[in-house]
């Protein structure tokens, strides 16, 4: 890098020109942090692509990338947990437990199946509260929570088995001409919350409770309410995502979405998402979704052996963040 | 009376001691006193791994918001596969295999924060994508063969003095350790004073990545203890043995009474707490809950411990 304390003295530059290229720098290192999910999932579809010519096609996206929708739905969930600076433990269990419901009650009696999930929306909103009255830690909140969304499902489901509402599998595998199905549905997840979020001016008011709590309080701005209204957000993208995973694997199991947790958090992380402050991207978070479904087939292709494979996602959840340390400290080094 | 209750109800542990009882008290009145001693026998024994592992998350939570180690149960599992493989079941080796695995615990601490100090991650995902690595290299090192433990490790992780377990004697004396080192020791009071304000304690000339990384590696350290004497109580290693403490580890320090927010530490809660889980375990079988039941009940009474011991008032203000 150049030093540019010597270049604003630089005989030949004047100090103008100097500004204006730190300018087009930052400009730059900006752009490249947007960039960065993007160019991520870019090199592991180029990778894709090169171990395995035959997933260049409309099949072979559609085949690889089914199981995005559902990880891009829990993400989106976790996405706005996120943004109030909380973290949820419990989005994977809560999936499984949404799927038991889907396969059972809502295929034998419609009405019952959406009451109950309602309910697990509304149980999601009162989590939120009961963490921001007593002022308590969401992750062992959530964690406890999770062990109760299991139990459940577990009593609904003892065994694997159920069968998933045919409109739902009418629903996930549909055919959309040129662009593959998975791939049209994520982008219109992002965009969506996108508008919602991002542009909207409540979810400026949700992203601000995250940036400022006690600074959105004084402005007028209840904390509880915006942290039901996200919370009851996450449950209602947790039962998008169990929903769409059943209409995919037909049936249903207590753990069939355990890993989504972990996914989740990944995914909002890759996608440029910030623990803190309210920072969160859903275009990033849905791509980081996408990265890691494609990471998980790019693995098998590659041959690595199945021990490896968990490690090798915790490996290029490390490469990226290392990536993105870089690019910000030269940021700050500004 | 009332006095020393206004004065006890001001400990942050007396909540989690409190549920112990309740939930033993419940037991017992079940089974009508029988097997009121060997039910907290047996819940000592397993309640000691938790509160090892309790009291390394316990440190690294003091060290201030936003610090945690999720690579817990992946390194108690790694040292539990390097110990026994490396000791393969001959006593002779006992010494070589436990520095083994110490040292391996040694090498994940010293990565976990290489990649929060160096790379700037976030402890939680830091310690989560290590815990990716950390396990594979367990699977893929163990290969799935259980070993058997040599026979020193087992007679040490399943003997007991007076129906009191030898691990848990020990274990205590750790307890007092870390809780002397908290109050007493310059390393200690640090902890606590980043914990409370890192930029303050920066300011005040203490020496705050030195703690941090010291703290992130006695947590990887006592999780290898964990793995080497549960690999000896449970007849060997196993890939999945780590499972569970995730949960356990964050629980017993918060419903112990340490704050999340950090600064402030608490080692009699850990022991309250990590015995508390165990009978309440135990209170759901003797009840014969189903599968689901139990489940639904350990989370439901862990949200209601935390609830009632209400959070984290200072953060409040």
């Amino acid at each position: 890098m150049t030093n540019y304390g010597e270049s604003r003295n630089h005989p030949f530059l004047s100090y103008r020109d100097c500004e204006s290229r730190m300018t087009a720098l930052a400009l730059n290192r900006k752009t490249l942090r947007a960039l960065l999910p993007l160019l991520s999932l870019v090199i592991v579809l180029v990778a894709t692509f090169y171990a395995q010519p035959r997933t260049m096609s409309y099949f072979g996206l559609n085949l690889m990338l089914q199981y995005a929708v559902p990880i891009a739905l829990a993400t989106i969930a976790q996405m706005f947990i996120i943004t109030v600076n909380d973290l949820d433990l419990s989005i994977g269990p809560f999936v499984g437990l949404v799927g038991c419901i889907g396969a059972t009650y809502l295929n034998d009696t419609p009405l019952l199946g959406i009451v109950a999930l309602a309910l697990c929306i509304a149980a999601y909103a009162a989590m939120a509260a009961l963490i921001h009255l007593r002022n308590l830690p969401s992750i062992v909140v959530t964690l406890g929570a999770s062990f109760v969304w299991l139990g459940i499902a577990v009593l609904i489901l003892p065994s694997p088995g159920g069968k998933a509402p045919d409109w739902l599998k009418a629903i996930m595998s549909l055919q959309v001409p040129v662009v593959p199905f998975p791939i049209v549905a994520a982008l219109a997840i992002a965009a969506l919350v996108h508008v919602g979020l991002m542009t909207s001016s409540y979810g400026v008011i949700m992203r601000g409770t995250g940036g400022n709590p006690r600074a959105m309080a004084r402005a007028g701005w209840s904390e509880l309410r915006t942290k039901m209204a996200m919370y009851a957000l996450a449950g209602l993208f947790g039962v998008l995502s169990g929903l769409s995973l059943i209409g995919l694997t037909t049936s249903a199991d207590a753990h069939i979405a355990d890993r989504y947790t972990l996914y989740a958090i990944a995914g909002v992380i890759l996608g440029g998402g910030e623990f803190v402050g309210g920072r969160v991207s859903p275009f990033g978070a849905v791509i980081g979704a996408l990265t890691l479904a494609l990471a998980g087939s790019f693995l098998i292709f590659m041959r690595i052996s199945p021990d490896w494979q968990i490690g090798a996602q915790g490996a290029i959840l490390i490469i990226v963040l290392a990536l993105r340390a870089l690019i910000n400290t030269g940021e700050a080094r500004r | 009376m009332t006095g020393m209750w206004s004065k006890l109800r001001q400990q942050p542990w007396i909540w989690s001691f409190i549920a112990m009882i309740a939930v033993w008290l419940a037991t017992i009145i079940f089974t009508r006193g029988q097997g009121a001693g060997d039910i907290l026998t047996a819940a000592l024994s397993f309640a000691t791994f938790t509160i090892v592992i309790g009291l390394g998350q316990m440190m690294v939570i003091t060290t201030g918001p936003g610090n945690v180690d999720l690579s817990i149960p992946a390194t108690i599992t790694l040292s539990g596969v390097v110990a026994m493989k490396i000791m393969d079941t001959d006593n002779a080796r006992l010494l070589i295999g436990i520095a083994a695995a110490l040292g391996v615990s040694f090498l994940v601490g010293l990565f976990n924060y290489g990649l929060i100090r160096l790379l700037r991650i976030p402890p939680i995902i830091a310690t989560l994508s290590s815990s990716f690595l950390i396990l594979s290299t367990a699977i893929s090192y163990g290969r799935g063969i259980r070993i058997k433990p040599p026979p020193m490790l087992d007679d040490f992780a399943t003997a007991k003095v007076l129906g009191v377990p030898v691990a848990a004697i020990f274990v205590a004396l750790l307890s007092l350790a870390i809780a002397i080192v908290l109050k007493r020791t310059r390393y200690g009071r640090t902890v606590l004073a980043i914990g409370q304000n890192p930029r303050a304690a920066r300011l005040a000339g203490l020496n705050v990545d030195l703690t941090r990384f010291a703290t992130y590696v006695l947590s990887a350290l006592l999780a290898g203890v964990c793995g080497i004497v549960l690999s000896g109580f449970s007849g060997g290693a196993a890939l999945n043995m780590g499972e569970g403490f995730l949960l356990a580890s964050i629980a017993v320090v918060v419903i112990g009474g340490t704050s999340v927010a950090g600064g402030r530490a608490n080692v009699p809660g850990v022991w309250g707490a990590a015995l508390f889980i165990y009978l309440l375990d135990t209170m759901l079988n003797v009840f014969g809950a189903s599968a689901g039941i139990r489940l639904i009940m350990t989370g439901v009474i862990i949200i209601a411990v935390i609830t009632i011991a209400g959070g984290d008032r200072a953060q409040r203000s």
